[in-house]
């Protein structure tokens, strides 16, 4: 029977595993639209199409799976830039297709026509122009392979409308997708693999780096299983947080840039690095020339192109993370690391104590003690997903994640307005679990009209706005490195309640710390969303601060506990 | 110092694009390009020479691999190879000075394709700098217009494996000495 292109486009999808999209339709792809009815797709109506891509990420991150978006051409295509490219940097498995003009329209700047082939291909994986119905099927099949094989990221799906309106006979190829310049699953030698067991098994002060790899390859237990055999103790990157359990003894905390100050200070005196699908960004690095001068590296990725990109590694490791830790960790000798483990605790010192709950309540509300109080009321059990900025360093350092995908943001391309649509993505994925975005008042805006796709769709995502009044963390370092000469930083917001009660939702301003449990605990009761406005110091910022480009651990770190700061 | 790469490529719309498109996202500057077909339908064959350090032709090598239209990467720079650059050159010649400029094409092995009253062109083949070499001796006659293709490299001695055969999928292992801290074996 033949079948037209829009049809081989939804039955593709579907044999793909796909039962949720999140788009937005348009004229070059509503031959696309108008066969979707036929087929058993949840369509989530987006109100702009970077959210449907957002929500196409959350929904890869929180679930695993491959996330999907929809959008016409020209501006509908062009909307998904942000998005794509938030997915490419954090290695995020999507799939978006867009309708283009008809294909002998193509070149003649026809309505709304935009070469987004041409302008998505550094940004993409890769990504395809489908101009005939019969090419449709198999186009699906190897978007779908390449995005969530090897280093997962996006891919783009350019259908012109001809191509969906035309008809053909569709034969199923139900083989395995081989493309010949397309090598996902290199190995490296057993020399190699004996190296990096000999380099663990002899050092005296290693540590290993948990990365986004962690949750991508789906080696927690493998990675706790080395860490505890060896006594290896666990930093994490930004992306890497829920792949080590937070409160399991070995694990250490964030590095980097707001990383823990100790986490930074062992960094720079260790003898060896583990690190396991993470990209050494600079983010993490600080001022490369200083950068763990008396550690060796033993960097182990997917991607051959990370190693010796930023940092000069001495045993690199191609593979997926689990399979290489599997092989390795037989090998692996039980280690007494108990005085590497000291020193460590020895440089925790006073700046350790983080039992913020029991600070006095001065009064003021801080939004440390908001995410700390989301993260006791919720049990540390709620997918977070955060926006970009200060709030999401607080929730990295105070809500401490005990399992993977638990935590998602946007760690690479640093997205504001990725936090809502993201969530909304998150819960779809993972409909039973407790969905928080957190989100600064900057942030919340760019992307907020996705209140309207959460009160349509009637699910249950609640909103905490970390609502400060500044761009924060740009303030921040107005503040540190301007002389707080608060260029364009300062926000005049809208009511935040108002404006949830206008889309039909739930509104909550809380601004004492006396509110947050009830408020929070309020919201969690509530059957729809919640949107959660925390009024809080205006000028507060992030500590410790690594500044850009300096050393790892010449670090700015609080000027006083913050109880102290509150009592001024 | 330059690098040469041979790049192995399916030839489809947009590749040359996509192989640019990475040289200049990871700010490497292409010296020239040249591409054409090779012996097997359906693949074609580029020249890249590009300006970059040993660690930098490690990483357009490992970036080139991760396009999903590039089948096979040779960094010809570190094996013997021959390479030709092919220039059509059209230079002033005069009854009277069209002597001398024959004398000098014969002396780069060159060949006069064209003679127009007051012109000649002049097609030459060899490595860069010896058609460096002769367009600044035909300079004082004046070189009217140049075309180069750029660089085309082969490596010497028996073509070494096969497009698309090499790679066992789940299975392949490095077998030969890394180059430097590239413990990875392509489809060698």
């Amino acid at each position: 029977m033949k079948r037209t292109g829009a049809q081989i486009l939804w039955e593709a999808l579907i044999r793909e595993g796909v039962s949720t999209v999140f788009g937005y339709p348009g004229g070059a792809i509503l031959p696309a639209y108008d066969a979707m009815l036929e087929f058993p797709i949840k369509h989530v109506l987006v109100r702009h199409e970077q959210g449907a891509t957002h929500m196409a990420d959350g929904y890869a991150r929180a679930g695993g799976g491959v996330g999907v978006a929809v959008a016409t051409s020209g501006p509908g295509a062009t909307n998904m830039v942000t998005g794509i490219a938030t997915a490419m940097l954090d290695s995020s498995p999507i799939v978006c297709i867009t309708g283009q003009v008809g294909s002998k329209l193509i070149g003649s700047d026809a309505f709304q026509e935009t070469d987004i082939t041409g302008v998505t291909l550094p940004i993409t994986k890769h990504n395809y122009l489908v101009s005939r119905a019969q090419d449709v099927a198999r186009a699906v099949k190897e978007a779908f392979y390449v995005a969530k094989s090897g280093r997962p990221g996006p891919v783009l799906l350019d259908i012109t409308k001809d191509a969906q309106q035309a008809s053909c006979e569709v034969e199923w190829d139900d083989s395995e997708v081989t493309l010949p310049g397309y090598r996902p699953d290199l190995r490296a030698t057993q020399e190699v693999y004996q190296r990096a067991i000999d380099m663990i098994n002899n050092a005296k002060r290693p540590i290993i780096f948990a990365g986004h790899g962690i949750m991508l390859s789906g080696a927690m237990e493998v990675v706790r299983a080395l860490a505890e055999r060896a006594n290896i103790p666990v930093a994490m990157t930004l992306l890497g947080i829920g792949g080590f359990p937070a409160s399991h003894p070995l694990n250490l905390g964030m590095m980097g840039m707001h990383g823990e100050a100790w986490v930074n200070s062992a960094i720079q005196e260790a003898d060896l690095l583990l690190a396991f699908g993470m990209r050494f960004d600079d983010r993490v690095t600080g001022n490369l020339a200083t950068y763990a001068q008396n550690a060796k590296k033993i960097h182990i990725d997917i991607d051959p192109a990370e190693f010796n990109k930023n940092v000069k590694v001495d045993v690199p490791l191609t593979g997926d993370l689990r399979h290489v830790l599997e092989e390795i960790l037989p090998h692996v000798t039980e280690g007494d690391r108990s005085s590497w483990l000291k020193a460590i605790e020895a440089m925790k010192g006073d700046c350790a104590v983080r039992d913020i709950q029991n600070l006095p309540d001065s009064g003021h509300l801080y939004a440390a003690h908001v995410i700390n109080d989301l993260w006791r009321v919720t049990d540390g059990d709620a997918i977070v997903v955060t926006d970009v900025g200060q709030h999401q360093m607080w929730e990295a350092q105070y809500y401490h994640h005990d399992q993977p995908r638990t935590l998602i943001t946007s760690g690479g391309l640093g997205t504001m307005g990725f936090a809502l649509p993201a969530a909304i993505g998150a819960k779809f994925a993972c409909p039973d679990k407790e969905v928080w975005a957190v989100v600064g008042d900057g942030g919340f805006q760019m992307t907020q009209a996705e209140l309207a796709t959460i009160a349509q769709e009637q699910i249950k995502v609640n909103v905490a706005i970390i609502n400060n009044g500044y761009l924060g963390m740009v303030r921040q370092w107005q503040e540190f490195f301007y002389d707080r000469r608060y260029a364009a930083t300062p926000l005049l917001n809208p009511d935040f309640v108002k404006l949830a009660e206008a889309y039909g939702l739930s509104g909550m301003a809380v601004t004492k710390r006396a509110g947050v449990v009830p408020g929070v605990e309020a919201a969690r009761e509530h059957a729809g969303a919640v949107i959660l406005e925390f009024k809080v110091e205006q000028e507060d910022s992030v500590f410790p601060m690594v500044p850009a480009g300096a050393d790892l651990d010449k670090m700015i770190r609080r000027p006083s506990p913050i109880v102290e700061t509150a009592a001024d | 110092m330059r690098h040469t790469f041979a790049v192995h490529v399916e030839d489809t719309p947009g590749v040359l694009n996509r192989v640019a498109s990475l040289f200049r996202r990871r700010a490497f500057n292409i010296e020239s390009l040249t591409v054409g077909h090779t012996e097997t339908a359906g693949v074609s064959r580029m020249t890249i020479v590009a300006d970059t350090d040993d660690h930098g032709a490690l990483r357009l090598e490992a970036n080139l691999y991760k396009l999903v239209n590039v089948l096979r990467v040779d960094d010809i720079t570190v094996r013997p190879s021959v390479q030709r650059d092919l220039a059509m050159i059209k230079v002033a010649a005069t009854p009277e000075t069209r002597t001398h400029v024959m004398q000098l094409v014969d002396v780069f092995r060159a060949r006069v394709i064209d003679v127009a009253p007051d012109s000649v062109i002049i097609e030459a083949t060899g490595p860069e700098d010896k058609i460096d070499g002769l367009v600044e001796v035909l300079r004082q006659y004046g070189v009217i217009e140049m075309v180069r293709t750029g660089c085309v490299a082969m490596a010497r001695g028996p073509k070494i494996g096969g497009l698309g055969d090499g790679v066992e999928r789940g299975t392949q292992v490095a077998d030969e000495a890394p180059a430097d801290d590239s413990n990875v074996s392509y489809s060698v």
